[in-house]
Parts: C-alpha cells; sequence; structure tokens
C-alpha cells in the first residue's frame, strides 16, 4: 500500500544496495535536513494562507483573492517580497545578538520537528524521551524573544521582550502539567508509545473528565506559549506596536515569522498526538465494519486532519477574543489554570494506579 | 519669549516611552509621553500640534458661507454636526427662522451620524484591546449609512451639506426607504455587539473598574458626551439646552454610574439605540415645505458675540463668533469636546498598567483633528 | 437663577463688575466685564457660593482687538443650570492673569493653548508650556492679529 513509511523503507533499501552505509547515513541524513526545511517553509506558506483565509471568513471578508488560483499564492509572493527587502540593523542594536536572534527561533522551530509522528512509522527521531524533548527544546525559544527584545535597543521591544519571558515561563508550567497527564496514563515518553496507547480509543475518550480538562488546560496554555491572540501581549500591537520583533525588517522579521506559525503547528502536532491518538485512525468500540472503514482513511489524512483542526481552533480564538492585561494573564495562570492541573494531575494518577479509564 | 517642554535626563528608575505620534492605538498623530514605572504609568503628557491647522485662525479669512466646509475637517466623525454647530451660530447671529422641513433633515443626519461615529468607535475600540473581528462588523453597519449619506449629501464622510437656513439640496428620493431598510438592518444585528464583546469575560475583565472617573472630576475636567455620562454627569445639550426639533422629539439621556472605562462603554452602546428612537420618530414624520430659508448671497452678521453648544457624538461642541459687521468673523473659537476630554486622561491613567490605557483612550473616543482643530 | 437675579448677585460679590447688553450678550447669557485684579477670588466664589455654583467651566479663550486683548470665561452651573460669561480686558504688551486651573481643572488645558496662541501669562498655572505649537518656536502668537506668516496664510 502506498504509504509514507513504505517510500521511506524503498529509499532506505535503495541507498543501502548503491552506497557503502556510512554514506547512506549521511545521504538520509541530507535529505530529512532538507525535508525538514521544505516542510518548515511549506508550512509556514500554508498556515499563513490559511489564516489569512480563516480571518477572512469570520470578518465577513473575501481575503487575498488576487495571486494564483483564489489567492492560494499570496503567501509565497510576500516571501519573495520580504526575501528582496532590505534587512535593516538599528545602529543602537547588540549586533550579533540582533542578528542572531531570529535564526534561534527558527532552529528551535525545526528542532522540534523531529520527534513528530507524521503517519504510521514515519518520524524522523523516535527518541524515547520524546514528549520531555519537545517542552524542553520548546523552552529555548523564549531565548531568541529575550535576545530580540534586547538586543533591538527599543523600549517597546525590551518590554515585550520581558512580558513574553513572564508569559512563557509561567505557561510552561501548565503546559507541562496537562501533557504530564498522559504520560501517567501512558507510562512512556516515547512518542510512538504514547501513540500505540490510543490505538483502542483516543485519550480524551478513554480518559474521562480529567483528561478532558487536562487537553483544555494544554490548548490554553500553548495558545499562550506560542504567544498567540489573546494571549498576544508579547506583540501586543495597540499597546507595544509590534513587541519585540518591531525593529526587525525583512527576512529576518519573516523568520519571527515562520518560526511562530511552525511553532503552533507544532504544539498543535503535540496535542494531537497526546490526546486525539496520532495517526490513529477514529474507532467505536467493537463497530467492526466501522472501524475498518476508518482504517482505509490513510495514516497521514489522520494526523494532518487532526492538527489542522487544532490549528483551526487557535485561529477561531485569535479572532474572536481581546486581549488580556498582563496582570491578568498572570493571574489566570497562576491562580486557575496551574491549581487546577495539579488537582487534575492528582486525579489522574489515582485514575491510572485503579485502572479506571477504558 | 516660551518655556520649553524639559527634556527627560534623568529617568531615575522610570521609562519613558513616546506613544506615537505614530502609534496604532491612538488612531491619529496623538503624541503621548507616558513614565513608566514597569507596566504601570506614572504620568502621561500629551504633546499636541502634530495636525494642527489652525482652523481658527483660517476661518478669521473665510466668508460665512466657506468657513463651515472646514469645520467638517475637525472631527471628521461627526462632520455633520460640526457644520450644524457652525449654521447654527451664523443663523443665530442673522435671526433666521429654518424651514420644519431643514429642521426635521438636519436632526435626521445628526443621529444618523452618531449612530456611524459610535459604530466606528466600537470597532475601533474593540481593535485596540486586540479583538479584529469587531471593526469589520461595525463596518457593515456604518457602510450603509454611508451610503445614505452619499446619495442624499454626495459625500461619505465630510458631508458639507449643512448651509446656513438649511440644508443645501432636499433628500434622495430614496433616502427613506434607506434609512428604513438601516433600522431593518440594525435592529438585526445589534445583538451580535452583545455577544461578541460586551458579553465576553476578558473585555469586561479589561473594562470594569479601569480608568474610574468621578463626576465632579469630570465636571471640573470639563469632560462632555458619553464620557462624563458614563460618570452619571446629566450633561447632553440636545436635553439641557435643546435646539432645532430636539425638544418635540421622545429620547432618554443615557446616564451610567460606574465611572469605568465599562460604563462609558455602555453609554455608547445604548445611546446609539437613543438615536435608532429619534430616527423612527422622525422618519416618516418629515415636514413638506422649503429646504432652505432664503438668504443674501452674501451673508453679513451684526456686530456682537454669538455662541452656540450642540452636542456631537463626542461631547459638547461650542461655537463662538465675534463679529465686527463684516462678510468674515473677526474671531472664532471652536471649543472641541475632544480637546476637554484628553486633558483628564493623565488624571485616569496614573497607576494602572500601560494595557488600560488603550481601554481609557478608546472609552473617551478621542479623534485628533478635533484635539488638534 | 434668573438673569437678574443672577446680576444681583453678582453686584453684591463685585460691585465694580459692570454688565454687558445687546449684541454682546446675544447668546442670553448675563456677560459682565471686569479687571484682572480681582478674578482669582471672584473666581472662587463662583464656584464656592452654593447659590451660584459655577462649576463647569465649558469655554476658555481670549479675542484680540488689536489695542487690548479680552480673555473670555464661559461658565455653567450643572446644579442650576444658569450661565455667565466673565469678560476680562488686558494690556496687549503685557498680557497677565491669574490661573484659575486650580478652581476648575479644565482651564490648564485651556489656558496653555491661549498662553502660546495669544501669549497671554498665566500667574500660578502649574505646567505653562508650549502645548500645540512645535517646540523651540520663535516668532508672534500666531491668533494675535498681527501675525503674518506668508506661506502658509490663506489670504482672499
Amino acid at each position: 500500500m502506498w504509504s509514507f513509511s513504505n517510500i521511506a523503507n524503498q529509499l532506505h533499501y535503495w541507498l543501502n544496495d548503491h552506497f557503502s552505509p556510512t554514506l547512506t547515513l549521511i545521504i538520509e541524513m541530507v535529505l530529512a535536513g532538507v525535508a525538514v526545511i521544505g516542510l518548515f517553509a511549506g508550512l509556514g506558506l500554508v498556515l499563513v494562507i490559511m489564516e489569512r483565509k480563516v480571518s477572512a471568513w469570520i470578518q465577513l471578508r473575501l481575503g487575498p483573492n488576487r495571486v494564483g488560483p483564489k489567492g492560494m499564492l499570496q503567501s509565497l509572493a510576500d516571501t519573495f517580497k520580504l526575501l528582496l527587502k532590505e534587512g535593516m540593523t538599528p545602529s543602537g542594536a547588540d549586533k550579533i545578538m540582533f542578528n542572531v536572534a531570529p535564526f534561534i527561533a527558527m532552529i528551535v522551530a525545526m528542532l522540534l520537528l523531529a520527534p513528530i509522528a507524521f503517519a504510521k512509522d514515519f518520524q524522523l527521531w523516535d527518541l524515547n524521551i520524546g514528549v520531555l524533548y519537545v517542552s524542553a527544546i520548546s523552552s529555548v525559544s523564549v531565548i531568541s524573544i529575550l535576545m530580540a527584545g534586547w538586543s533591538s535597543n527599543n523600549k517597546y521591544s525590551l518590554m515585550g521582550a520581558m512580558r513574553s519571558g513572564a508569559q512563557i515561563v509561567s505557561y510552561e508550567l501548565s503546559a507541562g502539567l496537562s501533557v504530564l497527564a498522559v504520560i501517567v496514563m501512558t507510562g512512556s515518553l516515547q512518542v510512538s508509545d504514547i501513540i500505540h496507547s490510543q490505538a483502542d480509543g483516543w485519550w480524551i475518550f478513554k480518559g474521562h473528565i480529567p483528561m478532558f480538562i487536562a487537553f483544555v488546560t494544554f490548548i490554553i496554555a500553548v495558545t499562550a506559549e506560542t504567544n498567540r491572540a489573546p494571549f498576544d501581549l508579547a506583540e501586543a500591537e495597540s499597546e507595544l506596536t509590534a513587541g519585540f520583533h518591531t525593529e526587525y525588517s525583512g527576512m529576518k522579521f519573516a523568520l519571527f515569522f515562520l518560526a511562530e506559525y511552525v511553532n503552533v503547528f507544532i504544539v498543535c502536532a503535540l496535542g494531537a498526538t497526546l490526546f486525539l491518538g496520532g495517526w490513529m485512525p477514529f474507532h467505536i468500540g467493537n463497530w467492526e465494519g466501522f472501524n475498518h472503514v476508518m482504517d482505509y482513511i490513510p495514516s497521514s489524512v489522520w494526523f494532518f486532519g487532526k492538527t489542522f483542526f487544532l490549528i483551526w481552533l487557535i485561529m477561531w480564538f485569535r479572532w474572536t477574543f481581546p486581549r488580556l492585561r498582563i496582570d491578568q494573564l498572570l493571574n489566570l495562570e497562576w491562580k486557575y489554570l496551574l491549581p487546577i492541573s495539579m488537582v487534575n494531575l492528582l486525579l489522574v494518577t489515582l485514575m491510572a494506579i485503579l485502572k479506571w479509564h477504558f | 519669549m516660551y518655556r520649553e517642554t524639559e527634556i527627560v535626563t534623568d529617568m531615575g528608575n522610570d521609562l519613558v516611552i513616546n506613544v506615537g505620534p505614530q502609534h496604532p492605538a491612538t488612531h491619529g498623530v496623538l503624541h503621548l509621553v507616558i513614565t513608566l514605572n514597569g507596566e504601570t504609568i506614572k504620568k502621561v503628557e500629551p504633546h499636541l500640534g502634530y495636525i494642527h491647522r489652525s482652523i481658527e485662525k483660517m476661518c478669521e479669512s473665510l466668508t460665512y458661507r466657506q468657513f463651515i466646509y472646514v469645520t467638517s475637517r475637525m472631527d471628521y466623525l461627526s462632520a455633520h454636526i460640526n457644520n450644524h454647530a457652525c449654521a447654527l451660530c451664523i443663523e443665530k447671529g442673522l435671526g433666521l427662522e429654518i424651514p420644519p422641513r431643514a429642521q426635521a433633515i438636519r436632526v435626521l443626519m445628526d443621529e444618523l451620524t452618531r449612530i456611524a461615529s459610535h459604530e466606528l468607535w466600537w470597532g475601533a475600540m474593540a481593535m485596540d484591546l486586540g479583538a479584529f473581528t469587531p471593526f469589520f462588523h461595525a463596518f457593515r453597519e456604518r457602510e450603509t449609512i454611508t451610503d445614505i449619506m452619499e446619495e442624499t449629501c454626495g459625500a461619505r464622510l465630510t458631508m458639507n451639506y449643512m448651509v446656513p437656513g438649511g440644508v443645501m439640496q432636499d433628500l434622495h428620493p430614496s433616502f427613506q426607504q434607506k434609512v428604513k431598510d438601516f433600522l431593518v438592518l440594525y435592529k438585526r444585528k445589534i445583538h451580535e455587539y452583545d455577544e461578541m464583546v460586551t458579553g465576553n469575560v476578558i473585555f469586561q475583565n479589561r473594562m470594569k473598574n479601569v480608568g474610574y472617573l468621578s463626576p465632579e472630576d469630570a465636571i471640573s475636567y470639563g469632560v462632555t458626551g458619553p464620557s462624563a455620562r458614563g460618570s452619571g454627569v446629566k450633561c447632553d445639550i440636545r436635553k439641557l439646552y435643546p435646539y432645532e426639533i430636539y425638544d418635540k422629539l421622545q429620547f432618554d439621556e443615557v446616564l451610567e454610574t460606574g465611572g469605568d472605562s465599562f460604563a462609558r462603554y455602555m453609554v455608547r452602546l445604548r445611546e446609539m439605540n437613543e438615536s435608532i428612537k429619534i430616527i423612527e420618530q422622525l422618519i416618516d414624520n418629515i415636514p413638506e415645505g422649503d429646504f432652505q430659508a432664503k438668504t443674501k448671497a452674501v451673508l453679513k452678521l451684526p456686530k456682537g458675540e454669538f455662541y452656540t453648544r450642540v452636542e456631537t457624538a463626542r461631547g459638547e461642541l461650542g461655537v463662538y463668533i465675534v463679529s465686527e459687521g463684516g462678510t468674515t468673523p473677526y474671531r472664532i473659537k471652536f471649543r472641541s469636546p475632544g480637546f476637554s476630554n484628553l486633558s483628564v486622561l493623565d488624571h485616569i491613567a496614573r497607576g494602572s498598567k500601560l494595557g488600560d490605557l488603550v481601554a481609557m483612550m478608546g472609552t473617551l473616543d478621542l479623534v485628533i483633528p478635533d484635539i488638534d482643530r | 437663577m434668573l438673569p437678574d437675579e443672577l446680576k444681583n448677585k453678582i453686584t453684591e460679590l463685585l460691585p465694580s463688575a459692570s454688565f454687558e447688553e445687546g449684541a454682546n450678550a446675544a447668546s442670553g447669557w448675563v456677560t459682565l466685564n471686569m479687571e484682572a485684579g480681582d478674578w482669582l477670588a471672584f473666581a472662587t466664589n463662583l464656584k464656592r457660593d452654593p447659590s451660584l455654583a459655577f462649576d463647569y467651566l465649558f469655554c476658555l479663550t481670549c479675542v484680540d482687538w488689536k489695542t487690548h486683548l479680552t480673555m473670555v470665561y464661559n461658565l455653567d452651573s450643572t446644579t442650576y443650570r444658569h450661565n455667565l460669561v466673565v469678560k476680562i480686558k488686558l494690556d496687549r504688551n503685557k498680557p497677565e492673569i491669574e490661573s484659575v486651573s486650580e478652581i476648575w481643572r479644565t482651564a490648564e488645558f485651556h489656558e496653555r493653548e491661549v498662553y502660546e496662541m495669544f501669549g497671554v501669562n498665566f500667574l500660578n498655572h502649574p505646567d505653562l508650556r508650549l502645548l500645540i505649537l512645535p517646540d523651540g518656536w520663535e516668532g508672534k502668537n500666531p491668533l494675535r492679529k498681527d501675525f503674518d506668516d506668508p506661506v502658509n496664510m490663506i489670504k482672499l
């Protein structure tokens, strides 16, 4: 059957037949790197046009409709424009930090693509601490924002960076705790194990109400972590003009922009993997016929379908809610989300010990 | 000869930032120098003049018929009402009687302008708070009003429809039907405003207990219009000193007692409904007759001083004409609502967060050309 | 309070006040002329006196009469809804008057505007600086009649 894993395997065998094992490994690594860069760029383009179309749909507009069929090539055209623009560095800026910051944001987003399972048996790196790896690496992204804000020599940027620092550090806690809920259930940090544990039902269905609470907490926390509205205080347009990337232009700005969208994709993919079964098809108990039909849908379609559903959810938030204030933002985390997810984790642990889940 | 603005050299622990002259939240070229302690505002200092055109000086060399058009450029969102105020002041000087049809048309146009202005405010304020969608929903209704204006007046924003003695031309034949269509549309859609913004928990948290303005301060700072009525100050000129046919119309002066940003927000929302009430009373009862009183080609006001007060969408607009008996005013002064409303910003903003500043600026409904004139 | 009662009351407070009639009071408001020296004490009385209670200064401006300047204060009472116009003549070469921004806070901004547009010096004003004109403005006061700007002004 045609599938990503088959193609990957056949490529692997073909390379092994023709080259020495060392060379095969090097070629495969280069191919993986190219694939990640391609995916990074492709996802950026797709998500930008998707955001613009979704917002247009919510706002009674048409959205981009000039470049290409139904405006689908608009973001490609925008990318070309940004590539051709001059990347200015303000004279008072810390030049090295200022120029390195966007690349750190980009590298973090790319590294995070490694442990994501895009389809059945199709994963770049199925390391045994996959989920821990994601939460560890994603913390680095705050450093790029702080670097950008500090080195810009702009008060707006600095304030945006400080807000962002406070925000990401605090929301990582409840994001981590809600991820922990799934890990307690599964007993493994490996992404493939987590997905396989959901073969007979996704965690959001199997885990009763506590798992649903964990899912909601997770979505709120990752929206905040990726600096998306209603938690976009770091770049609050009407308060701080553009926050930490006020001074950036051209491709350096575009890298921040792309990294933001790829981060959204990654957290949604993680959400889909943890709570919605990753590439696992939707099965209902022992309805053999129904389950069989569901199995016919390719696993990559399942994965991307779930991920894009979550992305759409986050976009819907962005275009409907006003922005929170900084103290309200921190109140929400420390006074509500964190206690809730702590109690929730306790419940989940209890459930896991007593085997109350399905 | 002037005292200079002191340039801050020693900032100590404070962070001084410039909000404006180009800033997304000021909706114009307002320049606020804000002293911050962390995120907390210590002082707000407005620096004006970026679009000061000295309309008052300009008017001294324009004739009475001409200068009305310049005033559309003051508070461009209630251009009709500015024109109306000037026309009223000139008529007061001339002692002109206005035909009833012209009065009804003027009031109708004023109220349509008020709704259009409040709708734009609603969208823009929600946008300041980070919700972009309401802006487009507000424009859906506002667009129908500007279409009505375009048909009758020939322009969408600076209408220049009021002239001394009445209005420039008669209503477009489809005016009544179009306005009725608008009323239907408005009533069908107005609940969306509450669902989308007013009832939102985040929005209420951003607005409630933010920028409290006490009634005494509102009066002392000369705050007028919906901003003062949010503090419970009765200041609607249409009720207190009725002009045209406002004393014959049934409508309520909207008052809220909260004094915070949310109260000011609610006043404006409810005020739109009152304007709808006025339009409903008038739209089928526009008297027949002339739309303009007979006036001379060249107007000359008698020697003297004339002052009129009208209620614009932002508050009290005063027009003060000093005449020497010539064809041009000797001195003219516009008491614009925005100028006084801005002066209270420093008072209410101290001690609140930077994010609250946009909520306060939004609910004071500052229009910068109105402040700068 | 009716105009006549208002006049009597004001004459009690300030015997030197003279009232204007006719076209100069065309708005139907009681209009009085007074001296700059008495202004601060009189203004305090206007606000504090419970039967007057002029708590709302709705307009403050100045008129250049070429021979002298006239400050015009338009007052309203939110309690009784009676109005008063106070006019004060100032010396054109050295215009000085007490600031009333402590009594009516709105005067702070309006006085700053008059200060730069007419050059009236408000004594004891808390923050008398340029508000509208650009920093470093040199030259005459724009709204005075002898101001001339050959580039930007309309001539008909």
